[in-house]
């Protein structure tokens, strides 16, 4: 049972987040400008690394708030939480790990 | 007394309390304190169960949760408890137990053929002989269950209850022996909050068996002190019986406490267990260790036991298994046992197959000055004996090879010591890996996890001054990093020299493991070292293929007991070092769980929540059946005495059709949508446009996934310019509410919008039919419920029977009809109202059945029965409520290639040609009017299935819905569902709108 911590509650038990996947993934403005290619990357393509991972978490059965962390899949340490919306490294504009 | 009770020892036995308890049907006696093993071997059982395959004698191996073969199930009926293990069941006074294959019994004669024939039964047989043909392993499988192996599980429901308790502390200690407590005294004087939790009812762990001193006192003493030094500490809790058999992500710990197993039925009060659920900022693991038992031919005879097991018996329970012993040992352990076994009164012989003669110092002096004799560089052969052991053949070693002197020694049991496996379990839990160490002989932890430390023996530290120093140490640097300022303790500790373990696992005679005397590794499964040598001669390398394929490990034990010695044998018979054959990963739960524990209070009435509305007692009244749908109950109709479901729905249905009928629906999904971007917001929800949708004006929307697929439905109302209140299916309100959250919080953050569920705070009633207007007229004077002044798809607000009301016109079941919205306060109100008001019209309460009906008449889909979540707005004939002008959520996937191409399952209506056939909903579908002979080589082609069907009293016919491949251009073609009675039933594709397809009667 991770440990999360809330950006907005504090920490609290795993039981009450739902996790959304992988974070930082922005919705194409112009939809119809992609190949289906392309749209199939954003709908379906996701990153699955053996080690730090950005993922978005709803803290579902509390404030109801999206927020994201950054978490590493092996050893499950959290390594930081941030408000959806925020860049936790300016210097990569998006937000997504490279 | 009993010859095998002694006077001068036993700690935990009250002699004063004597015990009566029945064991397969026979009175004996024991004392408060015993356990059911101390007292049956008190009583001088020896033979206590016969093993699963080969039906051997079995006695009592262990004095703990290690036990393998003293299984039996703890009372009858309610409070059966199946499975315990002798060591671990406390005794009281009026226990009933019977063995778990107890020996003898009538499978005796039947069964014992096993034994003769045990070349017959290797590792592997019932795979082999009994797959054949597959159908029959089901009747094997009963029988071999029946004949060998576990208790029966409880037939009736558990009278027992048990409790969740969730709670944070600074230091978790697992293990309240010599190294917990050590911890536990660092951690607690700094005032962090402790928790120590042990899994016996008493603390002391292996105390009672150690030799050295600390500080002055015997390690017993000195337990006995830092309890009471515990106890006065407010922030320390101490948990007795209460096991950590989990150990989660984040340091969240799972703890079983026993309450109530121990005390006689009729004192039992109040829960059984608790589960207690922990959060820790920083763990100690001080699990102690599992002593091994050695292999060697005859290991399982009753007699046969672990050396530290006899010594606690006579040390905890004052029993003396035997007056003649031979201990076995390739470690120091022993000595200390055989003096406690010697003072005891016992006639020792150690048999050690260290070789070195020098014993100028350590425990085997010390046992040796004692006048225990002491046998050096001997190893273990085969024990004797017919259901008892009576002798134990030793060899001596010479070099690596068991070929020197051979000796017989008389013994009434034989102790085993072959090391002693750290208790890992819970480090591995965690996500540690377990390293091999060739010096220490064993598994040892490898690198911890964050906050956590390992103390004492299950960190491999078998020195009382090694185990009190690092205890200390740890229980302070827990306390420290929790934030506390905390100091370790010194100790002044006295104990004999130690000699380095061996590493022995089964005596070199030259001769094949095969052709010796059976020599057992899992006694539980009984699984031997012969059969680990097939295995691998049958291929199987990875030790987890030998596991599973002999069954080592398998047992309620896991494999505490033989898993390593099973390692062992396998790396010696591919002739690989022990770290190279594997490791072992433990899973939680470290110990067998009740699932009663797991379900706590959730069970019975409080394993899920019941929604009810409003009017629910009134349904009640009526005599409704209820549905349930998500947690909500539902109508499902409302019979008429002597009616069944089939003429109630029938007469329901009419009643909206003809006249007036009124529906529940207040489970609907509500939504309350406010802020100058709501109607943005809905314009990305929904395929059709909702910007200029006028105040006071009623929309039906489709909201897709990203992936074009259509998930939820439902109409919305323009309440003001910057509120809307949406309505979703009653199983997809969570659903939207969190999809919208999501959108709006992480991708259109700048979004002006706010959204809240109301579901609860609304009681929705739909008044149906050509009627409903007369009926609605009665209690509403402030609206114009006028078809010109109110038409449909739009909104009011008024009052319906002095309540405040809003008021839909809208339609699920095709007829005129207002849909009635109240404060959940007055729901049951105004159902009165409207019931009492329409009788004159014979308004007709109607539930989900005639609803879906209802609506299966006119074609309107359910999302979740129509839909399955590969279905598009075009799939179900519905491309018209797709916008062309704006983007949406699964726009884009809407033109796919796969979305957009040919070959989809499309929404069509089926008419049967024999009009009184209601085909199977779920029914498929095929092209094909019969199929001669089926094959799975060549299967009939299917083209789709049936998603709804109905009984239409409107029209006296059956009716359904159905998805069909390119259905939409095949309308008026025959096509034929496959029934599962090998029937094909012939239908005519049609449209889906059955009933009045122009939508004269909702209009009205």
């Amino acid at each position: 049972m991770l440990l999360i911590t809330c950006p907005y509650c504090g920490p609290r038990a795993e039981s009450e987040f739902s996790c959304g996947g992988e974070a930082h993934i922005a919705r194409p403005l112009d939809t119809d400008a992609l190949t289906d290619a392309q749209w199939g990357d954003y709908l379906f393509m996701r990153k699955n690394p053996k080690g730090v991972h950005r993922e978005q978490w709803n803290h579902a059965a509390g404030c109801r708030r999206w927020f994201n962390a950054e978490r590493h899949t092996v050893s499950y340490v959290f390594s930081r939480f941030y408000k959806a919306g925020e860049n936790p490294d300016p210097a990569n504009a998006n937000g997504a790990l490279p | 007394m009993s010859p095998y009770r002694i006077a001068t020892s036993g700690a935990r036995i009250d002699r004063s309390r004597p015990l009566s308890f029945r064991y397969n049907g026979r009175s004996y006696t024991g004392f408060q304190g015993d356990t059911l093993a101390s007292a049956l071997l008190a009583a001088g059982e020896r033979v206590l169960s016969r093993s699963w395959k080969y039906h051997r004698p079995r006695g009592i191996v262990t004095s703990g949760i290690e036990e393998p073969s003293a299984l039996v199930q703890v009372e009858t009926g309610s409070h059966l408890i199946p499975n315990a293990k002798m060591p671990e069941v406390e005794l009281y006074e009026g226990m009933h137990a019977e063995g778990v294959n107890p020996w003898p019994n009538a499978l005796n004669r039947l069964l014992s053929i096993n034994r003769n024939f045990t070349p017959l039964f290797p590792a592997g047989f019932y795979y082999k002989t009994f797959m054949w043909p597959a159908k029959a392993w089901m009747f094997y499988e009963r029988l071999i269950r029946k004949a060998g192996g576990l208790g029966a599980s409880p037939a009736v429901e558990d009278a027992d209850r048990y409790v969740h308790q969730n709670v944070h502390c600074d230091v978790l200690i697992a293990g309240g022996g010599i190294a917990g407590l050590a911890a536990a005294l660092a951690a607690g004087r700094s005032g962090a909050r402790v928790i120590i939790s042990e899994l016996q009812g008493t603390l002391g762990g292996s105390a009672h068996r150690l030799s050295g001193q600390i500080d002055g006192l015997s390690a017993s003493e000195w337990v006995a002190e830092a309890q009471a030094a515990l106890a006065a500490m407010p922030e320390v809790r101490i948990i007795r019986r209460g096991v950590v058999f989990g150990y989660h992500d984040h340091n969240f710990l799972t703890i079983r406490e026993a309450l109530t197993d121990h005390l006689p039925l009729a004192q039992r009060q109040g829960f059984r267990e608790r589960l207690w659920r922990v959060r820790a900022n920083q763990v100690i693991l001080a699990t102690g260790a599992h002593e091994r038992p050695l292999v060697f031919g005859n290991n399982d005879l009753p007699g046969v036991m672990l050396s530290s097991a006899m010594a606690d018996y006579v040390q905890l329970y004052g029993v003396l298994v035997a007056k003649r012993i031979v201990l076995l040992t390739s470690n120091d352990t022993a000595y200390a046992d055989a003096l406690i076994l010697q003072r005891a009164g016992a006639q020792v012989t150690v048999v050690d197959v260290r070789a070195d003669q020098k014993i100028a110092s350590g425990y085997a002096k010390t046992a040796r000055d004692a006048g225990v004799e002491v046998l050096r560089g001997y190893v273990p052969l085969q024990a004797d004996g017919s259901a008892v052991v009576r002798s134990i053949t030793v060899q001596q070693q010479k070099g690596d090879w068991a070929s020197g002197d051979k000796r017989t020694l008389a013994a009434d049991a034989v102790g085993m010591s072959g090391g002693w496996n750290p208790a890992i379990h819970l480090f591995s839990h965690a996500g540690g890996k377990a390293r091999w160490n060739d010096a220490l002989v064993c598994f040892v932890r490898g690198a911890p996890v964050p906050n956590q430390h390992s103390v004492g023996a299950c960190n491999a530290t078998l020195t009382l001054a090694g185990t009190l120093a690092e205890a200390s140490l740890a229980g302070a640097t827990a306390a420290t990093r929790a934030g506390f300022a905390a100091s370790e303790a010194s100790y002044r500790v006295v104990e004999p020299d130690s000699e380095a373990v061996a590493a022995f696992w089964i005596a070199e005679t030259g001769e094949k493991v095969s052709r010796r005397a059976k020599a057992f590794v899992d006694y539980q499964n009984d699984v031997g070292a012969a059969d680990i040598e097939l295995a691998i001669r049958e291929g199987f390398e990875s030790i987890e293929h030998i596991k599973r394929y002999t069954a080592m490990g398998f047992g309620t034990d896991q494999g505490k007991l033989g898993n390593i010695n099973g390692m062992a044998l396998a790396a010696r018979a591919m002739k690989k070092p022990i770290d190279q054959v594997g490791t072992t990963t433990f899973r939680p739960n470290y110990v067998p769980i009740s699932f009663g524990l797991f379900a706590g209070l959730e069970r019975g009435e409080l394993f899920d929540p019941v929604r009810k509305t409003s009017p629910h007692a009134q349904h009640v009244q009526a005599g409704a059946p209820f549905e349930d749908v998500g947690q909500w109950k539902r109508p499902w109709y409302f019979p008429r005495p002597g009616e069944d479901m089939h003429a109630a729905v029938n007469r329901e249905v009419l009643a909206v059709r003809k006249g007036v009928g009124i529906m529940d629906a207040s489970t609907l999904g509500k939504i309350d949508i406010q802020g100058p971007d709501a109607a943005k917001l809905l314009n990305w929800l929904y395929t059709n446009p909702w910007l200029k949708l006028e105040v006071g004006k009623a929309r039906y929307g489709l909201m897709l996934d990203e992936n074009g697929m259509v998930f939820d439905d439902g109409v919305t109302v323009r309440l003001a310019e910057q509120r809307f209140l949406m309505t979703t299916t009653t199983g997809g309100a969570a659903r939207v509410l969190g999809w919208m959250e999501r959108w709006v919080q992480t991708e259109w953050p700048d979004m002006q919008v706010y959204m809240t569920t109301v579901t609860d705070q609304w009681s929705t009633f739909a008044v149906a039919g050509p009627q409903s207007r007369a009926v609605v007229e009665k209690l509403c004077k402030d609206v114009d419920l006028s078809a010109a002044a109110f038409p449909f798809m739009s909104y009011r607000e008024g009052t319906v029977a002095d309540v405040k009301t809003r008021i839909m016109r809208i339609s699920f079941s095709g007829e005129l009809c207002f849909e009635i919205n109240v404060p959940s306060n007055a729901g049951a109100h105004v159902w009165g109202a409207l019931m009492a008001a329409g009788q004159e019209f014979g308004i007709t309460p109607y539930g989900t059945e005639a609803m879906h009906v209802l609506r299966g008449e006119k074609g309107y889909i359910i999302v979740g029965q129509d839909t399955d979540g590969s279905i598009t707005p075009h799939d179900l004939g519905m491309g018209g409520m797709v916008s062309k002008t704006k983007d949406f959520l699964g726009r884009r996937s809407l033109s796919r290639s796969h979305t957009a191409g040919g070959n989809r399952k499309q929404l069509v209506g089926l008419l049967t040609d024999d009009p009184r056939i209601v085909l199977p909903e779920g029914g498929q579908l095929t092209a094909l009017a019969q199929i001669a002979r089926p094959s799975v080589a060549a299967p009939v082609p299917m083209i789709g299935h049936v998603t709804s069907s109905y009984w239409s009293p409107t029209l006296n016919r059956s009716i359904a819905m159905a998805v069909v491949r390119d259905g939409q251009q095949k309308m008026g073609q025959k096509i034929y569902a496959a029934l599962s009675d090998g029937r094909h039933v012939a239908a005519t594709i049609a449209s889906a709108v059955f009933y009045d397809p122009q939508g004269q009667h909702h209009h009205d």
